[in-house]
């Protein structure tokens, strides 16, 4: 382990990141218990990797490790995320003019829908949402993070806005 | 949809990533174009339900604690710390409680850590300090569940993953058709330095063995004595410093190493 000295360091440049790390940890593991675990484990691999920290984004590099931690952790202990056969093509109504349903849904949505719809998301649709919309992350920072290329950052983001457009319209259809 | 604008922009539009003539572009489009207008309408409302509902969480500030104790005191198997300040009669009391029985209890624990720290007393060797080290890696890389970041059994996978990732590239074999075969690898840290973590499997068991740069020059096999049902062994190869550790039998881990000492080139590259 690094010395006293290179803790310093570490935390007053990696722990005002902990909630940030945390949130990211908290909606992949979909578990408060499971999610301290997880993000515990990635600050200790964090500090043990700091000194390969080559400046930048610290956040951005806070998160790819917090996300491997999240995946390892998956991979051993939950089954794999069914790959569920999913229309995604958006069959809105074209009528102008009149007030749009969709949004109507959406501006109605409360807040336990959201959340409930966001969570049932694919794990891979869920991280680019809420490092986009939660973390407020560029494209190319989602990209670092999640080891992918920006065009599939684009194409996941679209479909996981589309994903979570039509399960809260389900959600607010089923109810009325 | 019809407009071939929606898809390819709207999204880059909401997000602010559009540099700025796309916008100024987009921005004229939208006046025109009902499609992208209502499209983009959508794709604010979805923004402002994920903004109302307060989907970020907090960390607890008891994880802040956990976390900044476990910077400070991070190797999970040291031996327990002393209770500071005790005095010969926290000594004694049990022993007259115990009686003639405890007392020889009490006397023949005593001599056992004695004669345990007796090879102890020079004070530990850097081989000792790095033993402890690797094995102290090896059960946390089981008991935090973080065996592997890479997980594959090819070592045309595993080698180029570790690439960028270390100043050093690693000998990766598989060791399969032998019953050992290779199940992913991971970064670890051992004397102030980042190291390649290969991890085998022999049935359920797990052989961590971990690689870099031999700064000491080459030395035999040694077979390290074992330590809390752990047994390890360390070799040079190649320009390489080499350590394996594992709870399968003594034997299997000579075996292993063996077989895996056969398949690296001896010569530096």
């Amino acid at each position: 382990m690094p010395g006293a000295a290179t803790r310093e360091r570490f935390e007053q440049a990696v722990l005002p990141h902990l909630d940030a790390a945390y949130n990211l940890a908290r909606w992949l593991t979909r578990n408060e218990q499971d999610a301290q675990d997880v993000t515990q484990e990635a600050f200790l691999r964090a500090f043990r990797f700091f000194d390969g920290y080559q400046g930048g984004n610290m956040r951005a590099w806070l998160l790819t490790i917090v996300r491997n931690t999240c995946y390892t952790w998956l991979h051993q202990n939950r089954p794999p995320d069914s790959a569920v056969e999913f229309d995604e093509e958006i069959h809105s109504s074209e009528s102008s003019g009149a007030a749009d349903p969709e949004l109507q849904v959406l501006a109605s949505a409360d807040k336990e829908t959201v959340h409930r719809a966001l969570e049932e998301l694919p794990d891979i649709f869920r991280e680019v949402l809420v490092l986009r919309e939660i973390e407020g992350m560029s494209y190319k920072e989602i990209a670092d993070v999640a080891s992918v290329s920006l065009g599939t950052v684009m194409s996941r983001l679209a479909r996981a806005r589309t994903r979570l457009r039509q399960s809260l319209g389900a959600v607010l259809r089923k109810e009325s | 949809m019809s407009c071939k604008l929606t898809q390819r922009f709207v999204p880059g539009y909401l997000d602010g990533e559009l540099d700025l003539s796309q916008t100024i572009e987009m921005e004229t489009h939208l006046q025109v174009c009902g499609e992208c207008a209502r499209e983009l309408e959508r794709q604010q409302a979805l923004r402002a339900a994920l903004q109302r509902s307060s989907l970020a969480y907090a960390a607890p500030e008891a994880l802040r604690e956990r976390i900044q104790s476990s910077l400070r005191a991070p190797a999970p198997i040291e031996a327990p710390e002393r209770a500071g300040g005790w005095n010969a009669m926290q000594v004694l009391r049990p022993l007259l409680v115990l009686g003639w029985a405890g007392a020889f209890a009490v006397l023949a624990l005593c001599a056992l850590i004695a004669w345990q720290l007796v090879p102890g007393l020079h004070g530990p060797s850097s081989d000792q300090r790095l033993a402890t080290e690797v094995l102290t890696s090896h059960v946390r890389s089981l008991e935090a569940n973080h065996l592997m970041d890479v997980v594959s059994t090819d070592q045309h996978t595993v080698k180029p993953w570790f690439d960028g990732k270390l100043d050093f590239s690693p000998p990766v074999e598989d060791l399969a058709s032998d019953d050992f075969p290779l199940v992913g690898g991971r970064l670890d840290y051992l004397e102030g330095r980042q190291v390649a973590a290969l991890v085998y499997q022999r049935r359920k068991h797990f052989i961590n063995v971990f690689v870099w740069p031999d700064t000491r020059g080459s030395s035999s096999t040694q077979t390290i004595q074992p330590q809390q049902g752990y047994n390890m062994m360390r070799w040079s190869r190649g320009g390489f410093q080499f350590w394996a550790v594992s709870d399968v039998s003594a034997q299997d881990l000579a075996e292993f190493v063996r077989l895996l000492q056969a398949r690296t080139a001896p010569e530096s590259k």
